[in-house]
């Protein structure tokens, strides 16, 4: 696939970290609002479609290997299951969330009744959900990358 | 921390290691291909070989008559209604036993049989997740969680199906597949839906107890027993099952095997255990049509085997004639479950019936893998031109008799034992019934010696004259099978009594299973 105009690689560039932070803010915020990991990892994901559009498959594949974006997936995967593995090795079951209550990263318990939300809640479940995102961003991107490049015509291979 | 309380803390927590060791094997492998293909084959057997050695650990627990419960996030079941679950009785045990042994000698024949391919990261990191995603429907006790099990290992088995994306062929096969998959899923999650609006549980044990058979149950179990054999490969359901089977690499069809079997387990598990308490209503309908169904299955099987002229299509359409004596063996025991005159009949049917599911897959695995060797050593799956491979390939040869013999259920080897004990409980409820299965047996044996005659009796051929005997990975997982072969051949009765019979009545005892979560319940005594 090559490039477009210019007009629509100005606006993409401008559009991008608009895109990203929204979706990172998705990821961060997955166990306070709507969205989570997969949600917030597919916009990211859909924000780096639309530069592959934009700049051409030929462009970003001298920028980003394929093979990098399997290795951050396989890590976001890894990292998923390492933590349900923390769970147990903290003495008591799968998945077990053995943050909550230790006022540490993520570790404090909400007053209960209404008010503001806390980001520093949840326990690993928002570790699982940078986790989650990671994999889904890394995933998508590679997915539509491959098919991207895969399926250029001819003439375009510079 | 001494030894007997670290292999305590394992028991405890098996259900949940077997499912996340392979998933976590499953990801670190494309890490480790980055450094080497032999540190990546040994790292995938190594973790395999854990999980079984796991699978072995619970099962001896298991088969001593405990039920295992895991939780999962909590270490109590205050509130099963929202907990995920993992119950373990005696046939989730058995059938995580065969899924396991089936992935273990996959990967070892893997080793050289597809030491020329490329994207073989991939292919472990699937194998490995299709291995979690089978142990997985086998061994929870949530419906919910089950669907996305199956879910797992339909999308890793399709893409395990066309891993040869440069054959035409292998890809129609995989497509078929994962349109076959989704649909069978989307059934089951239609008919999880139901139980969700009725019950307001997901939780297999939940259902069970709750189960009042309405108009809605009716439909979902219709959709459940119809996905489920839609996905084991029950005529008339069973078109994607030959293509699936005959083009996907041999190890691959290994474990579709046990997939297979994993959704068979789930027919058994829906029917015994999730409308166990409806059974005084409805067993001798269901129990007649799984029965037809078995019959059906077995006849068409046999008779398209014949006809073949393809070595792996034919052996999948003689799997296909398999799966007909488990659906024939464990209908027979629900349909005289009810009547007492008839209990040791219904429990024989059931033993022969679940008995065979370790069998076929044995019998057909081999098969495969013998099927996979000619293919490695020749290029060749056509039957009509292969011949004289006796005196090249004498290992393999030797392999083949006993798959041969198995299959069609001669003794000394275990389809005998199976398909003796489903003849004899047949015939006790319907003489025609158990000589349509030996009519099957007798046809099975036919088709297979046929193929061995023109695959490796005749002069040798000129083209075949450098085909040496395939590698020692291969022999080596050929041979393990074989020996398990002849060993449950020569002592059926040790295994029909330690593993096979536990398996049979978990199944006929569902109160068991429904008393270890819901202590209430009062059913299924």
């Amino acid at each position: 696939m090559s490039g477009m105009s210019k007009i629509v690689k100005t606006i993409s560039s401008i559009t991008f970290p608009l895109i990203t932070i929204y979706g990172l803010y998705v990821i961060a915020h997955g166990h306070l609002t709507p969205g989570g990991g997969f949600q917030g990892g597919a916009i990211v994901a859909s924000g780096c479609a639309m530069m592959l559009v934009s700049y051409g498959s030929i462009w970003i594949v001298s920028r980003v290997k394929e093979k990098n974006l399997s290795i951050l997936e396989s890590l976001g995967a890894v990292c998923f299951i390492l933590l349900a593995l923390l769970g147990l090795g903290f003495g008591a079951v799968f998945f077990n969330n053995f943050l909550v209550g230790t006022n540490s990263l993520f570790g404090v318990v909400p007053a209960a009744g209404s008010g503001l939300a806390d980001i520093n809640t949840g326990g690993v479940i928002p570790l699982m959900n940078f986790a989650v995102g990671l994999k889904v961003i890394a995933g998508l991107f590679g997915i539509v990358l491959v098919m991207a490049h895969a399926s250029r015509t001819k003439g375009e291979k510079k | 921390m001494n030894v007997a309380d670290l292999i305590d803390l394992l028991l405890q927590h098996s259900p949940a290691l077997i499912v996340a060791v392979p998933l976590l094997g499953a990801f670190i492998t494309p890490l480790i291909s980055r450094l080497n293909d032999k540190v990546r084959n040994v790292f995938v057997i190594l973790t395999l070989g854990l999980t079984a050695s796991l699978v072995f650990l619970l099962a001896s627990d298991v088969f001593t008559g405990n039920i295992h419960t895991y939780i999962f996030g909590s270490q109590d079941l205050a509130l099963p209604v929202v907990r995920i679950l993992f119950e373990v009785d005696a046939m989730s045990a058995f059938m995580a036993i065969i899924s396991v042994i089936l992935s273990l000698v996959a990967v070892i024949y893997s080793w050289s049989f597809m030491k020329e391919n490329t994207g073989l990261d991939k292919y472990y990191t699937l194998i490995l997740l299709m291995t979690a995603g089978m142990l997985g429907m086998e061994l929870t006790g949530d419906l919910f969680n089950f669907f996305v099990f199956l879910e797992i290992t339909s999308i890793s088995s399709a893409a395990l199906v066309a891993f040869w994306t440069n054959k035409a062929k292998s890809v129609e096969a995989g497509f078929k597949y994962i349109v076959i998959s989704t649909i069978g899923a989307l059934f089951i999650l239609f008919s999880i839906a139901l139980f969700y609006g009725q019950y307001n549980a997901l939780n297999m044990a939940m259902i069970a107890s709750a189960m009042q058979y309405t108009f809605l149950d009716k439909i979902a179990l219709v959709l459940l027993i119809a996905a489920l054999a839609m996905k084991a490969g029950v005529v008339p359901m069973h078109m994607w099952l030959p293509d699936a089977y005959s083009k996907a690499p041999s190890s691959v069809t290994l474990i579709l095997v046990g997939a297979t079997q994993a959704s068979l387990y789930g027919v058994f598990r829906v029917c015994f255990t999730i409308y166990g308490g409806a059974i005084n209503l409805s067993s001798i309908s269901i129990g007649w049509i799984l029965v037809i169904l078995g019959i059906i299955t077995m006849l068409l099987g046999v008779a398209m085997a014949i006809i073949q002229t393809d070595f792996k299509r034919l052996i999948a359409f003689s799997a296909v004639a398999e799966i007909g004596y488990m659906l024939l063996g464990i209908g027979t025991g629900l349909v005289v479950m009810l009547n007492p005159e008839m209990t040791a009949t219904g429990l024989a049917a059931m033993k022969g019936g679940i008995f065979h599911i370790m069998n076929d897959a044995l019998d057909v695995g081999l098969l495969f893998l013998v099927a996979g060797a000619i293919y490695y050593a020749t290029k060749e799956t056509s039957l009509n031109k292969l011949g004289g491979l006796a005196r090249n390939m004498k290992y393999t040869t030797v392999f083949f008799i006993i798959g041969l013999l198995a299959v069609s259920g001669m003794p000394p080897m275990n389809g005998f034992a199976s398909k003796l004990l489903i003849y004899e409980s047949t015939y006790q409820l319907n003489p025609i019934l158990s000589i349509i299965a030996i009519l099957s047996s007798i046809m099975l044996l036919a088709v297979f010696v046929k193929v061995f005659h023109s695959a490796f009796l005749g002069p040798a051929l000129p083209k075949f004259e450098n085909v040496k005997e395939v590698p020692k990975s291969m022999l080596i997982a050929m041979g393990t099978i074989a020996t398990i072969i002849i060993i449950f051949g020569l002592f059926p009765e040790i295994i029909v009594n330690s593993i096979v019979e536990p398996a049979a009545n978990a199944l006929i005892n569902y109160g068991d299973y429904v008393r270890e979560v819901i202590p209430s319940f009062t059913g299924g005594v």
